[in-house]
């Protein structure tokens, strides 16, 4: 079996809208129509395309099970489910299906907006694309980019998904049990335990241990664990996500008292909950109640109704409001005061509501595609707005890059609750798992800020790290089988008490494995003969048991033997001492008892009487049973 | 008064406790009066005849002329003393509990000041109850611990007085409270309260020589001895000064004088104590050591007698002896111990080898331990300056830890190290984060302390203290770029710490007294800059970060000329207005406040410089402060109020259209003030609308100017119906300016007033008080004289009384009003004093109001506004009301009487 945990993270390359730029790649004659200059940076106009996850190391034909942590580690699903010979199963939480949808929804919609004949191919031709100007030469796998999917591969993927519920086990094919903890990121990110009978693997990706909306992270679940892989831990370790909230809300009144209008290019869910949130109780004390607040995505209307219905995987504040009735968020308030409108798209109604100064939250963040693209063409140019950044998986300044110069003023405040590496040191602390495994990057600063040794996993053992590509062995051994015994067998055992405490017993029973599990049932019954056949095919006696011997335990008093010999009519004995133990020689009968720990060896010439005798005389020092 | 002493003539009156007989039944049951009678039955030879002779509250006319003679009353009042019967027969009933035991602190209080100022064997004499009951609580009973440590307390507090102590003694009455046969062998003994009382009780009985004596009897020294180590720490402290009170007493007196040369010679009781001190030193457990160390640190802290120079003489090798083991027991005790007498005239004057015990001890505590040692020693006035030098040295420790770590600029690092202290590494001094993070946090706030006072060290290492913290402020925000591995730990243990933050924070502030390198100056700034720029600094770190930052600039010399900042204050003033506003924008209320703070003292000191204006002016902040008159926070609105109000003064208030209100009509600021005035629901903005406006006032704002009266008329009728006493006690403070301004002041009355461009006299008194009178001045002022709330009352006839004053010096006919009018007015005033302040006054003309304040009894009122509200609740009959009325109702009310 094969279980992996897929991240998948999309590379992009530059879409033009409404942008001519003239080639002046002359050198690149053959590719100069795919290659685009904008001060100073080369970008590939072509549709966009995606990088898929590597395949070097798993076949993904093989894989058995995907398990899936959150919404947005789910966006390359379809390429795996749809063009890999995947035959296994996906688990995942249903909020992490719903809005994981909604994410690939959203992608394909502004996708499929803006259609383009082809794709860019010239470029990635190895030897034009080492003389490329960096990012474009360092890009790596070119050649495997794909397209974006249709909306037909996202539902056939997401219709291979089971869903699962936190604290559910689920028995994959008898050999572990995996379990689905809340991991407290986004409405219903999951860390995982992958666990056997004797062996506790814990998967935390993408945790969070601050309050947000979503349920808190179960730790407690993660005690006792003998390895915890971390991974997903906060891309931006430098900002607290308060100050980052706090820095969001001052720039945006500043932008909006100005008179300006304040763009943010966001996912349809997640963070956007959180900052709606916030700005609920922050506009009145700003004086911004007038401001309208607008919320344009394909997919905005579902992403703020999914969140009010999903109250079991809130936090406990917000699960209560469910019972006054309320809705656990105050979106809906705002949405009803009519002080935030959303679209699915700037065409329609929203050109008519349209007001300024307003706030626009609208996708993709990274400006290469959606309404976001239009909207940065219609306020670009004039200082008086500001784009705000709160996404942390793009670099705002690559994003920017295509629409220099640009007069609008531009803010970075990433918003990344993922776990930072005190709330780390803590957790591990909480959690004392025997082994931590992680990526190398987390156990060395930053390369940026190398003094920063707080800015690493500080945890005793030290952490076993990985890089890409490399296959580790995780520090621990099965060792131990867990075995049933069927009740009626159980039955029939006779235990006899070796040392106080300690009753052994003899088993004979067959063993049944199917699927992992271990099963020891009662011998089939010896079959009676039957008067008609006289002669039994040889088949037949593999099944029947044989007359079963006792087993021995004890050790064998040499002396005692000795004078047991004698009594019996032995003499002229002789004993050795061996490094194992003793050979007792019956010079006479010219024959050798050799008496070791764990066995007793009668050698006597082609004499089986003596030895029947020998061996009788041997047996009575031992206990069998 | 003197006290009354045995000795002393006592005043005449009818004897009646000769006899034992004629002891007034009047509560408790006979048993507690058997008991009473027995001890009272043997009155001791030694008390004068005229003992006897005491005034007996209620007892005819005799006992009114002993009263007459004011000794009586002093004593106790009568009523007092006919409800203590009661009382006693209460605090001995089990059956009674007392619930409260405030109640028997207070009547404890009581007794403290009737036995200070009179005799406490005529109080025992006139109020045979007392007796009675302190008999009564040496019976086996279910008493409470609380009324048996009561008992304890009184009886060691009447002791106190020797006759008294004698009287009782004779009953033996004291021995068997305080000595084995009393509640130390009893079950009772278990309560703390009891040990507690009986500490307290034998603390105040300890005053003369017999008491010495009685100590040594009943062998209560060694109860006390074995009391420091008591479970409760409040007894084991009383056990411990107990010790040193003994000390101190078996040492006075005669042998004060002459103290004996050596220990040998003192009282037995003293060298029992100074035994039980060696024997606690020499301990190898830490607690004894500890005991032993406070009760000397107590001793030489309180007295400073010649043989306190004795004791030191004999303990201080033993003392020393501590220093020698390793980690040194009780080190804080024992840093208490050695400062306590390096600070006592007598022992550091004398003690040769003091300071190099202090030297060794420096050497010898760790950093944590020693830092308030050489804390201390630096507040010294005498000292050597070897052993200054060693303290500064250990103190400044971890701040050249810092430097080192961070590989800091040579010349830094030399002058803090230069002043002899051995180098440390940080894996020593600062081992983990909680150390690390204490340790600098509790040096900074040293230093802080040290900075101001004139003995701090000189030269002060201005420029190395100010490298190094700015060098911990960059640790903290993660910008310092240690290159060291010691400098890589630091920084990950003081990352984002917001107590070195603050205190490093607070310490930056203070030394913006003294002046630094240019560059450093610089750096200062900057790392200022870069926490008020930071989204990740807290509030309260924030805060800090404003103040510092306005203290520096406070402190940056001022350009050649004219007294507005000085370049580089302006370049940083150009880089801080940008981060003002966004802090004004802040979802935090705090930091909005902290913000709005800054800039009231920013405009209240630069508001007038040109350069400060331009770039204030330039940026957003006067409109966003406008704006934070509506924040939903009251504490912004009225910091907001506070800004406003000097942006407006100094001309700074822009009015630009907003855009909620564009092309609209802005308000003016003082409809606005007066909007929030009227209708803000929380007090804190209105008390600052007031502020502003009485400022405003005094400064001849030009809003205020173009029309004072109707100003003051308007804000007047808004302030008397405010809820809030601070507004309407700041209504009376717009009055008075305005009094001032309209009659004119003598300029003595308030010299911190800023001397407003005031009207020329008026000629008649009538002319001089009709503004006043079409203000509606005095109908504020009246309905003020009658406020439930006792300053805002204070406050107005203070008003008054001024104002009648300046009435009397205007010549010509005065108070003229005609009879019915004036009568009508006291009528209103009469009502209104009674509660109904419904009717108003009206208009009033200037004779009637200077008939009406002449007819007035002000200053009566005065002395009783005066007075505590609480006089009569605080009265002792009245707490002896409370405790019976208390006990009585306990049955049905657990009612708490206070």
């Amino acid at each position: 079996m094969q279980c992996a945990q897929i991240q998948i993270n999309y590379y992009y390359v530059g879409l033009w809208t409404g942008h001519d730029f003239h080639s002046q790649f002359p050198s690149f004659a053959t590719c100069s129509k795919e290659l685009k200059e904008c001060s100073g940076h080369v970008f590939v106009d072509s549709v966009p395309e995606f990088c898929l996850p590597e395949t070097e190391l798993i076949d993904l034909s093989t894989v058995d099970v995907i398990l899936i942590s959150n919404y947005h580690c789910m966006m390359a699903l379809p390429y795996i489910t749809e063009h890999t010979g995947f035959t296994g199963t996906v688990y995942a939480t249903e909020p992490t299906v719903q809005i994981g949808r909604l994410l690939m929804e959203e992608l394909v919609n502004f996708i499929e907006r803006v259609p383009k004949a082809q794709s860019a191919s010239l470029w990635k031709n190895k030897d034009i694309q080492r003389l490329l100007p960096s990012p474009l030469k360092d890009a790596v796998e070119v050649s495997t980019w794909r397209r974006c999917y249709t909306m037909q591969e996202v539902n056939s993927a997401l219709s291979k998904i089971q869903l699962v519920g936190y604290s559910q086990k689920i028995e994959l094919f008898g050999a572990v049990q995996v379990t689905p903890l809340s991991s407290g990121y986004a409405l219903g990110s999951s860390n995982w335990i992958i666990q056997s009978h004797y062996e506790k693997v814990s998967y935390v990706s993408g945790s969070s241990l601050l309050t947000t909306h979503p349920q808190p992270m179960d730790q407690a679940s993660l005690k006792n664990s003998d390895v915890l892989v971390l991974t997903g831990l906060t891309q931006i370790p430098t900002a607290n996500p308060d100050g980052m909230v706090g820095e969001f809300c001052s720039n945006l009144a500043l932008t909006v008292r100005n008179g300006g209008n304040v763009l943010v290019p966001c996912y349809p869910s997640g963070v956007i909950y959180d900052l709606l949130e916030c700005l609920y109780q922050y506009i009145d004390s700003a004086g911004l109640s007038n401001i309208p607040f607008y919320f344009i995505s394909p997919v905005a209307n579902s992403s703020l109704e999914f969140s009010q219905i999903f109250a079991e995987w809130l936090c406990h504040n917000k699960q209560t409001k469910v019972y006054l009735p309320e809705p656990p968020f105050p979106h809906a308030e705002l949405i009803q005061t009519n002080k935030l409108k959303h679209y699915p798209s700037l065409h329609g109604d929203f050109s008519s509501d349209f007001r300024q100064p307003c706030v626009v939250f609208t996708g993709h963040p990274s400006l290469r595609f959606g309404d976001v693209v239009h909207f940065m063409e219609l306020w670009g140019k004039s200082s008086l707005n500001t784009v705000i950044f709160t996404e942390p998986d793009f670099s705002y300044l690559e994003a920017l890059a295509p629409y220099q110069p640009l007069a609008m003023k531009c803010i970075y405040c990433p918003i990344d609750t993922r776990l930072n590496f005190i709330q780390v040191s803590k957790l591990l602390k909480e959690v004392q798992p025997l082994h931590v495994v992680c990526p190398e990057q987390y156990t060395q600063p930053p390369p940026a800020q190398s003094h920063r040794m707080d800015l690493m996993i500080d945890c005793q053992p030290p952490a076993m790290s990985y890089r890409r590509a490399e296959v580790l062995a995780l520090p621990f051994k099965r060792r131990y089988e867990k075995i049933e015994i069927m009740p009626e067998l159980a039955d029939s055992l006779v235990p006899m008490e070796i040392k106080p405490g300690i009753s052994l017993a003899t088993v004979s029973a067959v063993l049944h494995t199917k699927d992992n599990k271990h099963v020891l049932q009662p011998p089939p019954r010896p079959t009676q003969p039957t008067g008609g056949k006289k002669r039994k095919r040889a088949s037949d006696d593999i099944p029947d048991c044989k007359v079963l011997k006792p087993l021995l335990s004890g050790s064998i008093p040499v002396e005692q033997f000795v004078q047991a010999l004698e009594k019996h009519g032995f003499s002229d004995i002789k004993v050795e001492d061996t490094a194992k133990g003793h050979i007792v020689l019956l010079q006479e009968a010219e024959t050798l008892i050799q008496i070791e720990e764990d066995s007793t060896h009668i050698i006597c010439d082609n004499d089986e009487m003596l030895r029947v005798r020998l061996r009788d005389l041997v047996l009575k020092f031992l206990q069998k049973f | 008064m003197p006290p009354a002493r045995p000795d002393t003539e006592y005043p005449g009156g009818r004897g009646h406790a000769s006899s034992g007989h004629s002891l007034a039944p009047s509560a408790g049951s006979p048993a507690f009066w058997r008991d009473a009678r027995r001890a009272l039955g043997r009155v001791p030879p030694s008390v004068p005849a005229k003992i006897r002779q005491v005034a007996r509250p209620g007892a005819g006319p005799e006992a009114a002329e002993g009263r007459g003679a004011g000794i009586s009353s002093l004593i106790m009042d009568p009523e007092c003393s006919q409800l203590l019967p009661a009382l006693c027969s209460v605090l001995a009933d089990p059956r009674q509990p007392v619930a409260d035991d405030t109640c028997l602190e207070k009547l404890l209080d009581w007794f403290k000041t009737i036995t200070e100022a009179g005799s406490s064997l005529l109080l025992l004499q006139e109020n045979p109850c007392l007796l009675g009951l302190l008999c009564h609580v040496l019976k086996p009973q279910d008493l409470s611990p609380r009324v048996l440590s009561f008992s304890l307390r009184l009886a060691g507090m009447l002791a106190a007085q020797e006759d008294c102590f004698q009287y009782l003694q004779q009953g033996e009455l004291l021995p068997r409270l305080f000595g084995e046969a009393g509640p130390l062998g009893g079950a009772a003994w278990t309560a703390p309260s009891v040990r507690s009382g009986w500490i307290q009780g034998l603390r105040s009985l300890a005053r003369h020589p017999s008491a010495l004596c009685f100590l040594a009897d009943c062998g209560a020294v060694d109860t006390i001895f074995s009391l420091q180590g008591d479970s409760s720490l409040f007894v084991a402290s009383a056990a411990g000064q107990l010790l040193v009170h003994i000390l101190g007493l078996s040492l006075q007196g005669p042998a004060e004088g002459h103290p004996g040369l050596q220990t040998g010679d003192w009282p037995v009781c003293a060298q029992k104590i100074v035994s039980h001190i060696e024997e606690s030193l020499r301990s190898a457990a830490t607690p004894q050591i500890t005991q032993a160390l406070n009760v000397l640190t107590t001793t030489f802290g309180h007295c400073h007698d010649p043989w306190t120079q004795v004791l030191w003489g004999r303990l201080s090798p033993l003392v020393a002896c501590l220093l020698e083991k390793d980690p040194v027991p009780a080190a804080h005790s024992l840093v208490d111990l050695l400062l306590s007498v390096a600070r006592s005239p007598v022992l550091s004057s004398s003690s040769s080898g003091l300071w190099e015990t202090l030297a060794q001890t420096l050497s010898h505590l760790s950093p944590t331990q020693a830092g308030p040692l050489a804390l201390g020693i630096l507040k010294l006035q005498e000292c050597p300056q070897v052993l200054r030098a060693q303290a500064f040295a250990v103190l400044l420790q971890p701040l050249t830890c810092v430097l080192e770590a961070t590989a800091q600029a040579p010349g830094l690092l030399d002058s803090l190290d230069g002043t002899g202290g051995a180098s440390v590494t940080v894996d020593t001094l600062l081992p983990s984060k909680a150390a690390c993070v204490g340790l600098l946090c509790r040096t900074l706030a040293h230093l802080e302390l040290l900075q101001p006072l004139p003995q701090r060290p000189s030269p002060w290492p201005q420029a190395p203290l100010l490298g190094a913290t700015v060098t911990i402020l960059r640790l903290c925000s993660g910008s310092a770029t240690p290159t060291s591995d010691a400098g890589g730990h630091l920084c990950a243990f003081l990352v984002g710490c917001v107590r070195v933050q603050r205190a490093a924070l607070d310490f930056l502030g203070t030394l913006s007294q003294g002046t630094g390198p240019r560059e450093l100056v610089t750096q200062v700034f900057a790392v200022l800059l870069e926490y008020l720029t930071s989204p990740d600094s807290s509030p309260t770190v924030l805060k800090k970060a404003f103040q510092a930052t306005f203290r520096w600039l406070q402190s940056s010399p001022e350009t050649p000329g004219c007294s507005d900042l000085d370049p580089h204050a302006h370049l940083f003033l150009r880089e801080l207005l940008p981060v003002l506003p966004k802090r004004l924008c802040s979802p935090c209320w705090e930091v909005r406040d902290s913000g709005l703070e800054f800039l009231t003292q920013m405009i209240g000191r630069w508001g007038g410089q040109a350069g400060f204006r331009r770039a204030l002016l330039a940026s957003e902040v006067p409109e966003l402060t406008e704006q934070l008159l509506r924040d939903p926070e009251s504490y912004v609105r009225a910091s907001a109020v506070a800004a406003m109000g000097q942006l407006s003064s100094q001309g700074l208030r822009v009015t630009p259209a907003s855009p909620e209100h564009p092309g609209g009509q802005q308000k003016s600021l003082l409809a606005e003030l007066l909007h929030i005035l009227s209708t803000d629901s929380e007090g804190f903005p209105r008390r600052a609308v007031m502020h502003v406006f009485t400022q405003w006032l005094r400064d001849g704002h030009a809003d205020v100017a173009g029309d004072t009266e109707r100003f003051v008329a308007r804000v007047l009728q808004v302030a008397s119906q405010d809820l809030d006493w601070e507004v309407r006690a700041q209504g009376l403070e717009l009055a008075l300016v305005f009094l001032e301004q309209t009659l004119g002041r003598p300029s003595s009355h308030c010299p911190y007033a800023v001397t407003p461009p005031v009207a020329a006299p008026p000629s008649s008194l009538a002319q001089a008080l009709r503004p006043l009178c079409r203000v509606q001045l005095f109908e504020f002022a009246f309905r003020a004289l009658f406020d439930c709330d006792r300053p805002v009352a204070q406050k107005s006839c203070d008003l008054l009384l001024f104002l009648r004053a300046q009435t009397a010096s205007y010549g010509g006919p005065q108070g003229s009003g005609s009879v019915p009018e004036v009568a009508s007015v006291e009528a209103a005033l009469q009502r209104w004093q009674a509660g109904d302040q419904g009717q108003p006054l009206g208009y009033l003309e200037p004779e009637v109001v200077v008939a009406v304040l002449r007819s007035m009894d002000l200053e009566g009122l005065r002395g009783a506004l005066a007075e505590s509200s609480d006089r009569v609740e605080k009265s002792p009959q009245s707490l002896l009301q409370d405790v019976l009325a208390t006990v009585g109702a306990l049955g049905e009310d657990e009612a708490d009487c206070y």
